[in-house]
């Protein structure tokens, strides 16, 4: 998983906090995510089991499911900040929330205040060095090669999610899909080797969504980062997708879209019948997904009745 | 024009003034760009009230005056952000608790002039509206101190509260403290306002706590520079207003700083709406891609 | 401020301390401002939390001190200046624009450094005012001593016309205030009803600052309507609720401050106080219960 150093961009800056870290090394195609028998439980109540997941290097997965069945969850697992009830994680070779400076994160967000007066670039800046104490010192550029090379990242950066027309103006003002480029560039300023992305897509409009979906394949090729992704509908990232993750109250199914997004493999999970239809433009529908007020109606409340069984 | 500068100085009781009131300033001045940045305007107009609660106690029970500000302004401080999410206190709690304790100061008020036969009858007027021209050198000292300390551990968490200030969900992923940020932030806020409420009185604390940071993020969107200018605007405010009220004896020194910075912040917002409404005009063309240079 | 020449201590028959307290005039009118101030001051208080619109609340409430001095030092009457001021600072207030969300940090700033101003131009005015010293602490704290009938009678004429013009904005403020973008989209004003919110809300601050002072208003504004906001979410119920908790904690601290010699802020702001702990802890209480009793009804599959 050495991949992070060898980014298909060219960078002709060396990254002041990539230097620091020690340049994770292994043989290429070793899992950067892998979830063995992973399960997970929250206020005592179990959200999901069986999770089996592997995630390599470059692949772009999207964590489909119900909503409230746990998928924000399993980020906070990966990024060690909820431990797993059960199971085996493994995040870049370790513990989940040890390797954490190689992993870009975005949360699923509120747009920002839209009197905010900071600019993109800063936001983005806060994702290369904002855990650092102190304030950075006002030397010219040209004679602090780090500074150099950090504004030269960011740049790259800036450029790469295609926001440069507008990073320089207040965060606030820009639109929601505005904001969300900037927000990549944030989590991948210090070239993660993974992103984790909490419904980037929400929240934008139907051109936005698509441009957003094929920004994200695009980098996670150039840039072989590994992209997990939270996603409420599947159909703008179809076309990118390496892996599905499926959670649901039955368990979990991982494979590819075309083995994982069928009317067997689903109506398996829900343990009722649930038809997969595909549209004559390619995209997916799931009819008589037991969302409804039957099984939904308090989140919180706990699993109530038989469906609590295993896949398979 | 050297006459014009040495003269008030040659004054110790200005001198005295110029020195706290410079540390009491830049401490003000850096912490209000946060306060804003953060929403938490509120909560400084809180302490400003517990500040004065703080002074009266202290004075009704015989303690020094400097350990009871001190003492529940910080404490205050961290009650109120440990009452809320992420070192955020609610609006209503805010509200209700403050206007307890300002009770609680009439109170220690009453005690103090009544049961005190020595007591200075216009204390109470002293703490609420300041008395930087009545401070000694000693105190002078202190508060320039204490102003430098402030300044210095504010600068230290800048960047790291900044982030969780912007993006507490990124920044927690990244093992920044997000809530001791918070707290400790609030400390140094609670810390600064029993200062001030020496220079301006603990009512007009706001014009230090939250007048130079509005302005300087009127007048940049660069967060840095913003933070260094608000910082300079906490002490100009404060020295324009010392002089213009050692030259105008009639005006007391805390309406001339607060009235200085009320006008400061005026003229950045009639000049950015200005330029915005401007550029509005000007037919938002598309930009040059800009270079990006931080 | 303080009725320490009147202590004498109650003799503890709840009628016959009424009947005494009643006997003096100031005292009775002082009963009677308070029960005016407090029903204004409670039922604005009530939009005013709805609205999380207490920090321009507070300030409204410290403006009316410049507003006092000021007429003070031209020689005008106090109740002229407290509503000159208030009423301006609303307009100020209201003229700050709102950028999207409802508690925008430019303009919690903008309106903090209203509040830092007015103050110090209070303070100002009592400056060039030499000797007007002693009357300071009544203007921040406070007086009922000295209500005279003439201002019992204007009070209430006062409190009268916000509740006709609130009775009229009421139904359409509530809208307004929960959802102001549905609103909007239904044809309601919701700038419009914002200022007129704010201008009614300078009047009723003016009003209760001549009694209770400028520093102590605010506890009349928040704490009866945060009390019962924290007891009930029906709106109707609610407003009474704060009128009654409003009115209640200011005679019981006029009360208890005429027998002691500690001045009546601190009671009234305690008692407020206290009912205010105290609906918290109902509430929480509650909530406790509700839940136990969701998860006994959950354990049995229905």
């Amino acid at each position: 998983m050495g991949q992070t150093d060898t980014a298909a961009v060219p960078s002709t800056a060396q990254d002041p906090a990539a230097t620091s870290v020690p340049a994770g090394s292994g043989p290429a195609g070793e899992p950067v995510i892998s979830v063995h028998n992973g399960s997970v439980r929250l206020g005592g109540r179990e959200l999901w089991h069986g999770v089996e997941l592997t995630v390599g290097p470059g692949d772009f997965v999207a964590v489909l499911g119900p909503n409230g069945i746990g998928k924000s969850t399993l980020i906070k697992v990966i990024l060690g900040l909820l431990p797993p009830a059960g199971g085996e994680v493994l995040v870049l070779g370790s513990r989940p929330g040890r390797r954490n400076h190689r992993i870009g994160y975005l949360p699923q967000r509120r747009s920002f205040d839209a009197s905010l007066r900071i600019r993109g670039v800063d936001v983005v800046r806060l994702g290369l060095d904002g855990d650092r104490w102190g304030l950075p010192l006002p030397v010219p550029t040209r004679f602090s090669p780090r500074k150099a090379a950090a504004t030269a990242r960011i740049a790259e950066v800036v450029e790469l999610v295609g926001a440069s027309a507008y990073a320089h103006r207040p965060i606030g003002e820009l639109s929601g899909g505005e904001q969300q480029r900037l927000l990549i560039a944030q989590a991948l300023v210090r070239r993660p080797a993974v992103l984790l992305l909490d419904e980037p897509l929400d929240s934008l409009d139907l051109p936005n969504q698509a441009a957003v979906a094929a920004l994200i394949s695009r980098i996670s090729r150039q840039e072989q980062v590994s992209v997990l992704m939270v996603a409420h509908d599947v159909n703008p990232i179809l076309p990118y997708l390496d892996q599905v993750l499926y959670l649901a109250r039955g368990g979990a199914a991982c494979g590819t879209p075309a083995a994982v997004i069928t009317t067997e493999t689903l109506s398996g999970l829900y343990d009722t019948p649930v038809e997969v239809v595909r549209t004559s433009d390619g995209r997916l529908v799931v009819v008589g997904q037991p969302e409804a007020p039957a099984l939904h109606v308090d989140r919180h409340r706990p699993a109530v009745g038989g469906d609590n069984h295993d896949l398979g | 024009m050297i006459e014009f500068i040495t003269g008030p100085l040659s004054h110790p009781f200005f001198a005295h003034a110029l020195l706290a009131s410079t540390g009491i300033a830049a401490a003000c001045g850096l912490a209000s760009y946060f306060l804003v940045l953060r929403a938490q305007v509120f909560t400084a107009d809180a302490l400003s009230h517990v500040a004065f609660t703080g002074a009266m106690a202290a004075l009704a029970f015989g303690v020094d005056l400097r350990l009871g500000l001190f003492a529940t302004t910080i404490a205050i401080a961290v009650l109120m952000g440990s009452l809320g999410r992420r070192g955020l206190a609610d609006d209503v709690v805010i509200g209700n608790v403050f206007a307890w304790i300002l009770g609680l100061g009439v109170l220690f008020l009453a005690i103090y002039t009544a049961d005190r036969s020595t007591a200075n009858g216009s204390a109470g007027i002293t703490v609420l509206f300041g008395s930087i021209f009545g401070i000694s050198g000693s105190a002078a000292m202190i508060a320039a101190v204490i102003g430098i300390g402030v300044c210095l551990l504010l600068v230290v968490i800048a960047r790291p509260l900044l982030f969780s200030t912007l993006d507490p969900d990124v920044a927690g992923a990244r093992r920044v403290p997000v809530r001791l940020l918070g707290l400790v932030f609030l400390a140094l806020v609670g810390a600064s306002a029993a200062e001030a409420s020496q220079v301006v009185g603990a009512l007009m604390l706001l014009g230090l706590l939250a007048a130079p940071g509005a302005t300087a993020l009127r007048l940049t969107s660069r967060p840095y520079p913003a933070i260094g200018l608000s910082l300079l605007i906490g002490v100009l405010d404060a020295w324009i207003g010392l002089a213009l009220s050692y030259a105008i004896p009639v005006l007391p020194p805390s309406f001339t700083i607060v009235g200085v910075a009320t006008v400061a912040y005026a003229a950045a917002f009639a000049g950015t709406a200005v330029r915005n409404a401007m550029a509005d005009s000007r037919q938002r063309a598309p930009r040059p891609a800009a270079t990006i240079e931080v | 401020m303080i009725l320490a020449d009147a202590v004498v201590g109650p003799s503890w028959n709840l009628l016959a301390d009424i009947q005494e307290l009643w006997s003096f005039p100031f005292m009775v009118n002082a009963f009677r401002a308070g029960a005016i101030v407090a029903v204004a001051a409670a039922t604005m208080g009530w939009f005013m939390v709805l609205r999380r619109q207490s920090f321009a609340g507070h300030t409204l409430a410290t403006v009316g001190f410049p507003g006092a001095s000021g007429a003070t030092l031209l020689g005008l009457s106090t109740t002229a200046g407290y509503f000159g001021f208030c009423v301006a600072a609303a307009i100020v207030i209201a003229a700050i624009p709102r950028a999207g969300r409802a508690s925008g940090a430019h303009e919690s700033a903008a309106t903090g450094i209203v509040q830092a101003f007015a103050l110090g131009l209070g303070f100002l005015f009592v400056a060039l005012y030499k000797g007007f010293l002693s009357g300071i602490d009544a203007l921040l704290f406070g007086t009922f001593l000295g209500v005279t009938s003439t201002q019992v009678v204007v009070l209430f004429g006062v409190t009268i016309a916000v509740l006709v013009v609130l009775a009229v904005i009421g139904r359409p403020l509530l809208f307004a205030s929960v959802d102001p973008v549905v609103a909007a989209a239904r044809g309601v004003p919701v700038r419009v009803l914002s200022v007129v919110f704010l201008v009614l809300l300078g009047v009723a601050v003016a009003e209760a600052s001549q009694i209770t002072g400028s520093l102590l208003v605010f506890a009349l504004l928040v704490m009866p309507a945060a009390t019962a906001q924290a007891l009930t979410a029906r709106p109707v119920l609610g407003l009474v609720l704060s009128v009654l908790i409003g009115v209640a904690v200011t005679w019981l601290g006029l009360g208890v401050a005429y027998y002691s010699i500690y001045p009546i802020g601190f009671y009234v702001t305690t008692f407020a106080f206290a009912a205010f702990a105290a609906s918290r802890l109902v509430r929480l209480g509650g909530r406790n219960r509700q839940s136990r009793r969701r998860d006994a009804a959950t354990a049995v599959p229905a």
